[in-house]
């Protein structure tokens, strides 16, 4: 599936238009079901990584989505076989205010969470207070997304009000964010940190098993609020940490797709060994790999350190060669290349980093860690032991920084220790990830603000132009003015060397031509309710 | 010509002690298979020490215009996923294969050796204890023992060396050892000079290191060669099954692993040559191990 700039643009423009009108749609009738589907039968699929935790808001880990995502609702969520439209999840209709300053939900009645309890406005606003409010012990990746929301009100149980502080153009999308799931008011108010470790959702399964180190199951949730749905009878999980693993998995009919996405070397061998009976689909990814130092550790303060070493970075040999043997393909800034916001390439060479004169780049690279004492500079390189494709970007590095004379370390490691030790600041130089569900500027650039505001700033820097630029930029509605202050910031954000794009990634899916109603997106974050999937067996 | 005139005095010779055989000819000699062994692991560590200057290639050099080329005058044994030489790859691989399989077998099989005779001569209740612990570490097969310790604890590298890796492989050396130098130190333990030494009063210390380890070198010897070539195939394992050293290390266990399984079909040489080079120094340890036994052990010169 090719999202062109064109109806990208035509769908935010339309997407604005609707919203300023005051947009009211009931959704309940968008979700009839497919005809001749069958029902019942247990999908198996691969997860390539066990999450840490199960709490979604807390995450931003694909590992934490595909695990808890069929257990969960949200407000809204993207429609993606419209993407990047909108569909109602848990909201039935919604209304948006044409100063877009109030944004008013009315609930589906009678949905019911997995344990009885019935789901309210209540339950709404304590979800979404938690994450942009968390209490101690909880973390919330989402609370720069939310920090523009001043109050939520609840006039009654079925309606939720959000009054904003600022305009924020992209608002509505992030009420669609698959990670924004609710939690049953009573659970978090109980134990904040209770999803972390329990699962209790409205979602179209219930929790039935997490087996550490194998599988995670559900089954159907015969109270589900969308009636007819789910298809299945149940689903697993099953934790392939080994690439050769689930390959074979795959091969054998043990599972019935990798939903996450595999290497152009692992669909060759699918599909020469499968034939027609994989189905392999294909598109760009709104995900790229990170190369982020951490400024509260020496030498990484200096920004002379931090330049050098992204300087010395061979991007475009790099996507040529990797995007042949692992899931890293396009050079881009710090919004996906090719969609709306994006750098062109003709201005993204002039960045820092981003040559293509390669030789002068790591001339001037080899002059500033002269210039800063660092000629001999050694660190260690904190990477996830996820074979596709963090371990090619780690060789890769380790191979770039050499030719300037810089020893490195390579350190991999599970991805519970790997985030921890991110989140914890005990990295050196660290290959983190930007994992977007859309191609929002606000997303894109959240990850580079301030520490305080961002907590999935992994760099730990502290700039409070950046923070000014991006706040600007929310409130811009005018497209071009809001194009210029989104140059501005990845400007900076190269400038300051605090963390770049290594390259983007592009999304290669198998699953079995009997798996059936799963819809493929550009987001591996997105579409993982499972709720429309049958097996056609 | 002259003839020597018989009825000539001749001067008295000194009589010549009997000339002791070469140990190490004397090896080659009774033992054919092991001198070819020794050949096969001094070339290997001859490449391990040298590798900087015997590799023909730096073997972390990306090379992305070079991708998997089969073998060729440029890349003897072609070339990996990245372009990197494998050549170079497994030359450098022997340093890590030695650094690692020596190291593990020397700790695992000295501290084995001590538990052993430590054993052996307390006796008693201590010797029960000591035998019991080794039966239950015996129970677990090596790799399964050293895949528990390797992910019971995190990555630490000193220099960068594994040294998580080493004590992984270690362990599970140490009640093999143990099990055999406690036979031998037994045997050691009831003779009269050992008597000797206690009723001199010598401490505990002194008289297992200084009176009996001596006697055992020789099981300890032949246990440390044959688990140095268990430890890299241990290495090899872990490397493989990612528990072991990470990329981009030259590592001939992690060479199997990663994206060779993808491109094994595509560029076979990616398994092949770290296959051979595994296989040739298991059985060239082994075999050196079993020739060292048979040429140390007198019951063979019966």
């Amino acid at each position: 599936m090719k999202i062109s700039r064109r109806t990208a643009l035509q769908g935010t423009a339309g997407a604005l238009a609707l919203g300023m009108s005051g947009f009211n749609f009931d959704f309940t009738k968008a979700n009839a079901q497919a005809p001749n589907v069958k029902r019942g039968g247990t999908l198996n699929f691969a997860i390539s990584a066990e999450t840490p935790h199960y709490d979604p808001t807390g995450s931003d880990t694909y590992a934490a989505l595909h695990f808890a995502a069929p257990f969960y609702s949200t407000l809204l969520r993207f429609d993606l076989k419209k993407f990047p439209g909108l569909e109602g999840d848990l909201a039935a209709s919604w209304t948006v205010a044409p100063d877009l300053m109030t944004y008013t939900f009315k609930l589906t009645p009678d949905v019911k969470f997995h344990d009885g309890q019935s789901l309210t406005s209540a339950d709404v606003k304590a979800s979404y207070d938690r994450m942009r409010n968390p209490p101690a012990g909880v973390v919330s990746t989402r609370q720069a997304t939310f920090a523009d929301i001043g109050e939520i009100e609840t006039p009654d149980p079925l309606t939720v009000i959000f009054k904003m502080k600022n305009v924020n153009a992209s608002m509505l999308e992030h009420f669609a964010s698959p990670w924004n799931v609710i939690y049953a008011a009573k659970d978090i108010t109980e134990n904040p940190t209770g999803p972390r470790t329990k699962i209790n959702g409205t979602g179209p399964f219930t929790f039935v098993e997490h087996v550490k180190g194998s599988h995670v199951a559900g089954k159907k949730n015969d109270a589900y609020f969308k009636k007819g749905f789910p298809y299945l009878d149940g689903f697993k999980g099953i934790f392939t940490l080994q690439a050769a693993a689930m390959l074979n998995a795959v091969q054998g009919g043990q599972v019935l797709a990798e939903f996450r996405g595999i290497s152009p070397a692992e669909r060759d061998r699918l599909v020469q060994t499968m034939g027609d009976k994989i189905r392999i689909e294909e598109d760009s990814w709104t995900l790229n790999l990170l190369v982020c130092f951490n400024v509260d550790k020496k030498p990484f303060d200096d920004v002379r350190v931090r330049k050098a070493l992204l300087l010395a970075i061979d991007r475009w040999g790099g996507s040529n060669g990797l995007s042949k043997i692992s899931t890293l393909r396009s050079v881009g800034g710090v919004i996906r290349p090719g969609s709306p916001f994006a750098t062109p390439e003709a201005e993204l060479v002039k960045l820092p980093g981003f040559s293509k004169d390669i030789k002068a780049s790591r001339e001037e690279a080899k002059k500033l860690l002269k210039e800063a004492g660092q000629e001999n500079l050694k660190f260690v390189l904190w990477n996830r032991n996820l074979a596709m494709p963090y371990t090619p970007a780690g060789v890769f590095l380790v191979d770039q920084w050499r030719q300037i004379g810089v020893e490195v370390e390579h350190k991999q490691s599970d991805t519970g220790p790997y985030l921890a030790t991110m989140n914890a600041g005990n990295h050196d130089v660290a290959i983190d990830f930007s994992n977007l569900f859309m191609d929002d500027s606000s997303l894109g650039l959240a990850k580079y603000l301030s520490l305080s505001r961002a907590p999935e700033n992994r760099s730990r820097s502290k700039d409070e132009q950046l923070d000014k630029i991006f706040d600007e930029h929310l409130r811009e509605r005018d497209p071009e003015k809001r194009k210029a202050l989104i140059r501005a910031f990845e400007k900076r954000v190269f400038e300051q060397a605090y963390q770049q794009p290594l390259l983007w990634w592009h999304r290669i899916v198998p699953t079995h031509k009997t798996l059936m109603g799963w819809p493929m997106s550009p987001s591996h974050n997105l579409g993982q309710q499972l709720e429309a999937v049958w097996l056609n067996t | 010509m002259t003839i020597a005139d018989p009825t000539l005095p001749v001067a008295p010779v000194a009589a010549k002690p009997a000339r002791q055989p070469n140990q190490f000819i004397e090896f080659c000699r009774q033992q054919p298979l092991g001198a070819v062994s020794f050949v096969v692991i001094f070339l290997m560590m001859f490449a391990g020490i040298f590798s900087p200057w015997v590799a023909p290639y730096d073997p972390l050099n990306i090379d992305f215009a070079s991708l998997l080329a089969p073998p060729s005058a440029d890349h003897w044994c072609g070339t990996d996923a990245y372009g990197r030489d494998i050549c170079s790859r497994l030359i450098y691989g022997a340093r890590t294969a030695l650094v690692i399989g020596f190291t593990s077998s020397f700790v695992g099989s000295s501290l084995g050796a001590i538990l052993g005779i430590a054993s052996a001569y307390f006796g008693g209740k201590i010797d029960d204890w000591i035998q019991r612990f080794v039966d239950i570490l015996l129970a677990f097969p090596l790799i399964v023992l050293a895949l528990v310790v390797v992910a019971a604890f995190r990555k630490f590298s000193v220099g960068g060396v594994d040294v998580n890796l080493i004590v992984a492989i270690a362990i599970p050396i140490i009640p093999r050892v143990a099990r055999v130098v406690r036979a031998a130190a037994l045997s050691v333990r009831v003779a009269p000079y050992i008597d000797a030494a206690r009723a001199a009063g010598y401490s505990h210390t002194r008289i297992i290191f200084r009176h009996m380890a001596p006697n055992v070198v020789a099981p300890y010897l032949i246990m440390l060669t044959a688990f140095i070539a268990q430890a890299i195939l241990a290495e090899a394992s872990l490397s493989f099954l990612g528990l072991g050293v990470t990329e981009p290390t030259a590592a001939w266990g992690l060479m199997l692993s990663g994206n060779a399984a993808d491109f094994y079909r595509q560029a076979p040489w990616m398994i092949l040559f770290p296959g051979i080079a595994i296989s040739l120094a298991v059985f060239a340890f082994n075999l050196f191990g079993d020739s060292l036994r048979d040429f140390l052990d007198p019951r063979f010169k019966v």
